[in-house]
């Protein structure tokens, strides 16, 4: 008798220490998006993936000595950074979150990082903010972000035109904040890498004659036509024009020009351009997809790239033995890049035990991650060539 | 040389676009200037009148083609722009019968009449997405180009190349064959005269016996065979989206009014006159120069005036000094 109530009173001691030690290593991390607001439509997805991420390590008890991680959800708008900000302050002082996966757009992701991250020195991995200007922002080593910048598609074409020995060209964008971005972002990487941008001409969409663009394109030459426009609208008046009066026989398409559409349209006209698209070859979208199953939509735009922050928040902890994010922020570059293990989706629990036993992991990921100068996404592009009136797939890169 | 170079870089990229693109805006403009001329407002609706009949062009050619009728080395929408000419007829006597005439009788100012056609506008743009799809069409076959642009290189041995589309010759044929027609009609036929006289005095002429209905009814079957042929060159030349059509309606405004609202003759120059202001004005002419300079001078920059941003600054501008110097227009039409 003496016995066993010394072997239960041993028990329930290690079994409260258990407790205690479970109860000091929860884990908080805010799933910050735009419930409401203009993309309300692909958040729950985004967060659903983040989430999927949370319950794989919660399940491994592997997250410091066997933490659970909680997700508490906020609403970002999208738009209103006041609203946004209220809604992240709220996280972090009254949920005491441990780190924040977002925010969405660009504009809300900036206020937040400024007004709320940076001060409390929350750690902040944002799936889908695109902004240029986010790779610049004062961060204090905190913000990182699973979508490339779109300055990255400025160097990713450059690349590929200096590749195929092209020193000179002429640019023409659609007359939105995406094309003269990308237009920008394009002709300073390009200069930088020693080639010529002839022209750099706005054009508008739906308009009845391109004539006016297309003589100035012409005149100013160049080898290729740089076309930083939409399939469907503007960006084909100008190519059709520009192949009409042979102003120009090759052009290069970025991300809006890539389409179903422009095989229609020009066919064999166009044999012998170029182009890049986001997209990538790595394994990890199809396992992604698989693990997910039918519970959510797994191909909804950035929802990897969620599944993806929130792995990297987590596999940071660990390998800082930390959940504070003045300790891990200075993994999440660490476990993201080589070397190590490659750590494919649903493999998270073998990554928590590598770091444990001391190893190194290479966070792969749904979107085959890699973190690139001030902690963005280096993203995957797809390089396309038009070969026999058809897009195929040159390379990826 | 050099100066054939330059001379053949200049009409490939300013003067064959122009004269196309201006071609197809005097069709729109005559028919804009008509309606203010005989009826006395600004129909807002032109645009989209071109478009529905360049829809039924489109459906009628697409049918064509799947029966394998063809006409050669010509586009197959010519054979249906008769039918589509006759649909757009139809339309706009129905919403003559329907929407203006009841205006007509009350005798109601220009101003009502200019807003009653923007919801005639508004109705006829959803019609057509309704029907045929916002998306684009094509529609045009037969042989592309009367020359291409490597194929005069060759020939010729020259630098540059001129490409002449077959549409382009087509609209400015076509266009020409339909101002001829207009102007004997107007000014030879005892219908013509009556509607000249109905435009230049409403009251003179209902006392010497000119049916006002009758006139009417001519204007609109004028107007929108105008229209459907501009229409349908204009989506053979480009490519058929019901959206461009309604953008089509500034240029095509400022085309008659640069013009002389109310003046056939004014139509066409202003439409040449926008055409060629849109394109000329915004030119780079580095290429041009280029050939003309003695050796070792040719320019570094791109000589260029004004950004093609700024190509619709230019159209209004002129239509801005116009209205302000000569209100009635380069060939004095009606004051706005």
């Amino acid at each position: 008798m003496k016995k066993l109530l010394t072997a239960t009173a041993a028990s329930a001691l290690m079994a409260s220490a258990a407790f205690a030690g479970g109860h000091a290593k929860e884990v908080k991390i805010g799933v910050i998006l735009g419930f409401t607001g203009p993309i309300e439509s692909l958040t729950p997805s985004m967060a659903d993936g983040a989430e999927l991420a949370m319950k794989e390590v919660t399940d491994s008890g592997l997250l410091l000595d066997g933490a659970t991680v909680t997700s508490v959800r906020a609403d970002s708008t999208c738009v209103d950074a006041a609203a946004a900000t209220a809604a992240a302050e709220r996280l972090v002082t009254s949920d005491k979150v441990d780190g924040i996966m977002g925010a969405d757009c660009s504009g809300v992701t900036g206020a937040i990082l400024s007004n709320v991250a940076v001060p409390n020195g929350v750690v902040m991995i944002s799936p889908s903010a695109t902004s240029p200007a986010l790779s610049t922002a004062e961060d204090n080593g905190l913000f990182f972000r699973t979508a490339p910048s779109d300055a990255r598609q400025g160097v990713v074409m450059t690349e590929v035109l200096m590749e195929e020995g092209i020193k000179e060209v002429a640019l023409t964008y659609t007359n939105n904040d995406y094309g003269k971005g990308l237009a920008d972002s394009f002709q300073a990487a390009f200069e930088a890498a020693g080639g010529t941008v002839t022209i750099s001409a706005a054009h508008e969409d739906g308009k009845a004659d391109y004539s006016a663009e297309v003589g100035a394109l012409a005149a100013a030459g160049g080898d290729r036509l740089v076309v930083a426009g939409y399939v469907d609208q503007g960006g084909s008046g100008i190519v059709r024009s520009a192949i009409d009066s042979g102003a120009f026989d090759t052009f290069h398409f970025p991300d809006g020009m890539i389409g179903a559409k422009l095989e229609e349209n020009f066919g064999d006209e166009i044999e012998g351009s170029s182009g890049q698209h986001p997209g990538t070859d790595s394994p990890g979208v199809a396992k992604f997809s698989e693990m997910v199953g039918g519970a959510f939509d797994s191909t909804s735009p950035f929802t990897p790239e969620s599944y993806d922050a929130a792995a990297l928040i987590m596999l940071a902890m660990q390998a800082a033995n930390s959940k504070d994010s003045s300790d891990y922020k200075g993994k999440i570059m660490d476990v993201a890049n080589a070397p190590g293990e490659k750590i494919y989706p649903g493999e998270l629990a073998k990554a928590l035990q590598i770091i444990k036993d001391g190893g190194e992991v290479d966070y792969v990921g749904a979107t085959a991650v890699e973190l690139i100068g001030p902690g963005e996404s280096a993203g995957n592009y797809r390089q396309i060539t038009i070969e026999g009136g058809k897009i195929t797939t040159a390379k990826y890169r | 040389m050099e100066i054939l170079n330059a001379l053949v870089a200049l009409s490939n990229f300013v003067l064959i676009p122009a004269i196309a693109y201006g071609s197809q805006l005097a069709l729109g403009a005559l028919g804009v200037t008509l309606i203010y001329g005989i009826l006395r407002f600004s129909n807002f609706a032109h645009g989209d009148t071109m478009a529905f009949g360049a829809m039924i062009t489109v459906l009628v050619t697409w049918w064509m083609q799947s029966h394998g009728i063809h006409l050669g080395p010509l586009p197959t929408a010519l054979l249906a722009l008769p039918f589509g000419i006759l649909g757009c007829m139809a339309l706009v006597l129905v919403t003559d019968r329907a929407v203006y005439r009841f205006y007509r009788e009350q005798k109601a100012k220009p101003v009502i009449l200019v807003i009653v056609s923007m919801g005639v506008m508004f109705i006829m743009n959803g019609l057509v997405r309704f029907i045929i799809g916002p998306n684009d069409q094509n529609f045009a076959d037969g042989t592309r180009f009367l020359i291409s642009a490597r194929d005069f290189k060759k020939m010729t041995g020259l630098d540059e190349g001129l490409a002449i589309k077959t549409t382009q010759a087509l609209t400015v044929v076509v266009a020409v064959i339909c101002v001829a027609l207009l102007f004997w009609f107007l000014n030879r036929t005892r219908t013509g005269k009556s509607m000249r006289a109905y435009s230049d005095n409403e009251d003179l002429a209902l006392l010497s016996g000119i049916n006002p209905e009758r006139v009417v009814m001519y204007t609109w079957l004028i107007v929108a065979a105008l229209a459907t042929t501009a229409g349908v060159l204009y989506g053979l030349d480009k490519s058929f989206k019901p959206f461009v059509y309604f953008q089509l309606l500034l240029p095509i405004f400022a085309s008659a009014i640069v013009g002389g609202l109310g003046s056939p003759l004014g139509a066409i120059a202003g439409g040449f006159v926008i055409a060629f202001s849109e394109v000329t004005v915004t030119y780079a002419w580095k290429k041009v120069l280029g050939y003309l300079a003695p050796e070792g001078m040719s320019p570094d920059g791109l000589l260029q005036l004004l950004s093609t941003d700024y190509k619709f600054a230019v159209s209004f501008v002129i239509l801005l000094i116009v209205l302000l110097f000569k209100p009635t227009g380069l060939f004095k039409g009606k004051a706005v």
